[in-house]
């Protein structure tokens, strides 16, 4: 009973500093909101908008798009990306043509055009936008490794 | 029944001598009134004709007109509203017939007679359904493609001149674009700015698209 009585009191202890603690405000990623409420949303950036291609961290990575696509169309309709980096198109454009790996389907088959799998291009490649990252990113690339001269030396 | 009764004439032959009636008024001349009042009569009825002739048209040329009818309105105009010509930065934007009806005169007309078909389209329901009118969509896409090719795209250039355009402040991708295609002559607005309005149809046979 003795034993009962003190778990119960031992669980309102609890309770009751985790209700302080949820009172209080976090200075974290969410900022200074408290817990139970929502904070302001932060500005909208502008989306980058330049022509000029951004390098990859890594081979594999999909590149990344360096100019706005705001209002493009991509459904089962039509295609707005592909009116200027399908292979036809590039000698209007100038763009970079699709990567020939988009035109195999998943058993390695190539295809004509590109593989229907490949065909939303936003849920590989995405647009930029200039930010102040809330946590930075130590990531660093193989060429820089290999050179030795990554922070904290070579390996 | 007997059949002594006379038939009466069809309605045919009866509206024909109606006619011929209304003919004979017209070609007498008038033994009431002078010449001077129905000269200033005819005038003065051709003056309120004509305001009257263009506050109609005029009515039917608004927003509010256009999407009177669910057809427009539930397909068209809620599109719009997620593009840059209905909601901007700086608050101006176009309106259905800034970019779908000519605002010459005699263009405008023209594009009011072709619009009779529209009215056609509506008593009949020709795209009362979403799937009707998603069925659709590419035809009425391509004639209003067609029209604005036929133009030099009249209508986005009554507020978008090339004259006025500074490609110093546009991004370098429109910059490249429009020295190389629209300065040059080569290609007009909707050569390339299609579906900026409105969703687009199916492109697969759209030149230029996949």
């Amino acid at each position: 009973m003795a034993r009962n009585l003190r778990l119960v009191a031992a669980a309102i202890l609890v309770g009751a500093l985790s209700s302080a603690v949820m009172a209080q405000t976090f200075s974290a990623l969410r900022g200074p909101t408290p817990l139970d409420q929502e904070g302001p949303p932060p500005a909208m950036t502008p989306e980058q908008n330049t022509s000029v291609r951004e390098p990859r961290n890594y081979p594999e990575q999909p590149p990344v798009i360096p100019h706005s696509t705001e209002g493009y169309e991509v459904t089962v309709h039509a295609n707005k990306c592909l009116s200027c980096h399908a292979r036809t198109r590039v000698r209007e454009s100038q763009a970079p043509m699709i990567s020939i790996t988009h035109f195999s389907d998943r058993d390695g088959q190539f295809l004509a055009s590109i593989s229907p799998r490949r065909y939303f291009c936003t849920q590989c490649h995405v647009p930029q936008h200039n930010v102040r990252v809330p946590v930075e990113n130590g990531f660093v690339d193989i060429d820089t490794v290999l050179r030795g001269s990554a922070p904290g030396g070579t390996r | 029944m007997t059949t002594t009764e006379v038939p009466r004439p069809s309605f045919w032959r009866r509206a024909w001598s109606f006619a011929l009636e209304i003919w004979d008024v017209l070609a007498r001349p008038s033994s009431v009134f002078s010449l001077g009042f129905l000269v200033l009569a005819g005038f003065l009825a051709g003056i309120f004709f004509w305001g009257a002739f263009n506050t109609a048209l005029e009515l039917t040329n608004t927003e509010p007109f256009c999407t009177s009818c669910h057809e427009m309105r539930t397909n068209v105009f809620e599109e719009l509203k997620t593009t840059v010509h209905y909601n901007n930065r700086s608050g101006v934007r176009a309106r259905c017939p800034d970019c779908h009806v000519p605002h010459e005169w005699t263009d405008k007309i023209a594009r009011k007679m072709q619009a009779s078909k529209e009215v056609w389209g509506k008593i009949f329901g020709t795209i009362n359904t979403r799937e009707k009118f998603l069925g659709h969509r590419l035809e009425l896409a391509e004639h209003e493609w067609a029209r604005m090719k036929a133009n030099d795209s009249l209508e986005c250039r009554n507020c978008h001149s090339a004259q006025s355009m500074d490609i110093t402040r546009q991004s370098p991708r429109a910059v490249e674009a429009h020295q190389r295609f629209l300065f040059t002559g080569q290609k007009t607005c909707i050569d390339c700015h299609k579906g900026i309005a409105h969703h687009l149809p199916d492109m697969r046979n759209v030149p230029g698209w996949q």
